[in-house]
Order: structure tokens, then sequence, then C-alpha cells
């Protein structure tokens, strides 16, 4: 355990905290940015998943095959190499962030697919015959029963997102990881493993933590308040009789 | 078009073939072998975080409730770097194994506990959704017919949890395969850093002197299609299962 216990390492890592700052930011912004990005992508797709065009369906189906799975480094070299190489180079941080999108934007699609299919077809059926179009369809009566479905899984996707930003070092990324890694083997400032490895932990911690313990929260509620109302059907019917 | 033909030429040596195969190889070994040992530590986790409730045993609940919650929420990548610094590595380790040199034996090593470690934290979640799933009668009735505790959760509970969890420990099997790509990183000898390694030297082997990006196309894509059937071919048992249940 070198260092954990050295006041000069810590001092150390206080001298340039700027660079764990400037990591942390960096790692926000692209898991911000990759987020709007996802939250397209998956609407979209989990649209056309549940529409009733026979060609869209298939062509999201084969989006979320293909990036489901496949490693998100993988495509994250992919898109960075390709575009390096034939002299177009996309920046580390652009490239993060669209591969990022695009990978959780597969995830996001499935969770809006599974929500939408959640709600009954009787729904569906009852809107269309009151002359509700495709957008009010959606707008009024489907999303505001499925958006409960939806959201808690939604979050775990935002905390997978921020731990996935890590994926950036590959390609020589200045995410909260990378900077770590660079700040314990760099030559003025190398050898404060364990306080630097630890920061870098607690920070992620603190923004991970809060978020997945709402998501596990919010979906136990969600499974009580159904049992519940599953009961009160149960009890409600076995009254009649 | 040329330099297209020039790529698909690296694939006709039989070499890489047998280098890059050696690589899914690696990757396969490395995530069942992560899978196996997070479903044993991650059920000790899940069982102590579920049902040490009463008296001094709640330091254990409280342990296995922090392990879980800290390596959840924090990146792969962080255990990696901290394993390679931090994890020591038996002496038995300390000579050249399966075609690899000392130095990647260790760093083997090393990134593997690290994924074992890393998957044992969302194996010990998963169980405990199975534990949870286990009607609460089954305990009572246990008791009533003279099990201890012990007993109980070996022969009643358990396996009722591990039935209904079957699917989504293979999902989880795909995710290990995914996130064993992050070893790459520290360019531990699998799929992903094989593929990468190729690359930076693709000039040597694609007879034209430089990289180019049809390069870039054919390897990563070789490496993306033998992920995706490995993974898909997973995912489709999964499905077939749940369709079952």
């Amino acid at each position: 355990m070198s260092g954990i216990l050295s006041p000069q390492a810590w001092e150390k890592v206080w001298t340039f905290r700027g660079t764990f700052l400037l990591g942390l930011g960096n790692t926000i912004q692209v898991a911000l940015l990759g987020l709007l990005l996802a939250f397209i992508l998956g609407i979209i797709f989990g649209l056309m998943a549940t529409g009733e065009n026979k060609v869209l369906k298939v062509i999201s189906r084969v989006y979320v095959e293909l990036i489901q799975n496949t490693p998100l480094l993988l495509q994250l070299c992919f898109l960075y190499y390709a575009f390096a190489f034939s002299s177009h180079s996309l920046g580390i941080l652009v490239s993060g962030m669209i591969s990022l999108g695009v990978y959780h934007g597969a995830y996001i699609a499935e969770v809006v697919r599974a929500g939408i299919e959640a709600v009954p077809k009787g729904q569906f059926e009852a809107a269309r015959s009151q002359g509700f179009s495709y957008v009010q369809r959606m707008f009024y009566i489907i999303l505001p029963q499925s958006i409960k479905i939806i959201l808690p899984p939604l979050v775990n996707q935002v905390v997978n997102m921020i731990k996935n930003t890590s994926c950036l070092y590959l390609i020589g990324g200045s995410d909260l990881i990378s900077l770590t890694y660079s700040f314990v083997t760099g030559e003025n400032t190398g050898g404060a493993y364990a306080p630097a490895y630890i920061l870098s932990g607690v920070l992620f911690f603190c923004i991970c933590f809060p978020l997945s313990t709402l998501a596990s929260v919010w979906e136990n509620s969600l499974k009580k308040r159904e049992r519940r109302v599953v009961v009160q059907k149960k009890t409600a019917l076995e009254g009649r009789v | 078009m040329e330099n297209l033909a020039a790529s698909f030429a690296i694939l006709e040596k039989a070499s890489i073939w047998l280098y890059i195969l050696k690589g899914v190889a690696f990757t396969l070994i490395i995530s069942v072998i992560a899978v196996f040992l997070g479903i044993l530590i991650g059920s000790l986790l899940a069982l102590l975080r579920n049902y040490c409730n009463r008296g001094f045993s709640r330091i254990l609940k409280w342990t296995a409730t922090a392990y879980i919650e800290i390596f959840r929420n924090t990146p792969l990548l962080l255990w990696i770097f901290i394993c390679l610094v931090f994890c020591p590595c038996p002496g038995f380790l300390d000579r050249k194994m399966f075609g690899l040199t000392t130095v990647e034996v260790k760093l083997l090593f090393k990134a593997a506990v690290a994924l074992i470690l890393f998957t044992s934290s969302v194996i010990a979640e998963i169980v405990r959704g199975g534990l949870n799933s286990v009607a609460h009668g089954q305990f009572e009735a246990g008791h009533s017919q003279g099990f201890n505790i012990v007993q109980i959760m070996i022969y009643i509970v358990l396996p009722q949890a591990y039935r209904n969890i079957v699917p989504t420990l293979l999902s989880q099997v795909i995710t290990t395969i995914k996130d064993s790509s992050y070893l790459a990183n520290v360019a531990v000898i699998e799929l992903m850093s094989r593929v990468k390694k190729l690359l930076s030297s693709a000039q040597m082997y694609n007879g034209t002197g430089a990289i180019h990006v049809s390069d870039v196309f054919v390897l990563f894509g070789l490496a993306a299609v033998i992920y995706f059937i490995i993974n898909f071919a997973l995912s489709c048992v999964v499905r077939s299962m749940q369709a079952k249940a």
C-alpha cells in the first residue's frame, strides 16, 4: 500500500487537484453530450421498434443487436481510427461522445420499447378509435403510462454511461480515469498511486451511488405498488363472487 | 480499392488467424472464469447482505453492502489499474506459460482479478434478486422440518434462486465478454488488444508500407464479427429460455 498514509503523496494529489477536476469536467461533459445523443437515438429507435412499419422495425432490431453484442471499446476504436486514418480526425472527446451515445442509445431503445409494449394493446386501439393521430396517441395516451416503467432503467443507463467514459483511455483521452493514470505514471507527479486512485474512485462513487440508489429504490417502489394493485384487484374480484 | 485488397491479404496468413483465435480463446476463458468465480463470491455476498440481520453479523452485512456498492459504482478500468499496482501475484505464476512471457502472465493474472472482483459485485445483485423471489413460506417449511439455516439455504432456497436467475446470469456472461475488452487497456492478450496490436503493425502485413482506413475496417470489422457471433448466439439462448419460462 504505497503512499496511502504518506502525507507527501496526499499533498502531491492536492497540489495537482486541478488535473482531477479537469478530468471530472471532461467525464461529465462527454457523459452529458453522449446522454443527449443516446436519448435522441433511443427514442427514435424505440418508437421505430414499436411502430407498424416492418422495414423500420427490422432496422431498429439490427441496430440494437449489432450495438449490444459488440464491446463499446471496439466501436470507439473503430470510429476513432477509421476517421484518424482517413485524415479527418474527429478529436477524442467527440468520438467518445458519439460512440457512447450510439452504444447507450441501443440500450435506451430497448428500454423505451419495453415501456411502450407494457401498455395494453387496447389503449392503442381506443386512442385510434377516438381519432387521435400517431403523435397525439403517443403523447397523450401511451407515454404518460409508460414513462414510469421507462425512467428507473434510464437512470441506470446514466450511471453506466458515466462509468463507461473510462473507455476513452484507449484512444488517449482526457477523462477522469485517463488523467488519473497519467498523473500516477507521470514523470513529475508519479508515485502517489493510492491517494490518486482513491480520489478518482471517490469522485466516481459520489456521482454514481446516489443515481444507482435512486434507480433501485424507484424500481422497488413501483414493483410494490404494482403488487398492491394486483392484490386489490384480486380481493375486489373475490368480493364480487 | 487496392488498399482494401491489400487489407484482406492480411487475413490470408494462417499465423494471423492463429494469433486472433488465441485471443478469442483467452477472451472466452477469462470471461468464463470471471463469471464462475463471480457466482461463488457473488452468492456469498448476496447471502451476507440479505440474511445477516441480527447482532454482530450485521457487520458482515454492512461489509458486503459496501463491497457491492463500491464496485458497482466505479468503473472497471479503475479496478484494473488498482490491481496492477496493488494486487499481489503468487510466486508460481512467475514463469512462462500458455505461450506468454512472464510479464504477460502476471499482467493477465492481475487484470483477471480485477475483472473477477468487478463481476462478482454485479452477480451478487443478480443472486439477491433470485433470493428475494423465493417465497418466504419456503423458509418456514424448512424450519418446520428441522433444517437449520445452512441446510435451508443449500437444499431449499439456493437451488430455487439459481433456477430463476439462469437467463440473467447468461446475459451477464455476454456483458463480461464485452467488459473483458477493457483488459486491452493494459495490453493483456485478449481479442481486442490483439486486434489493436495487429492494426498498429498493419503496414508490415498488407504489403503497402502504410496503414490505411481499409485496414481499420477489415481488422476491427473481423473482431466485431467474432464478438457478435459469440454474444448473439448467447443472447438467442437467453431469449429462448425466457420464452419458455
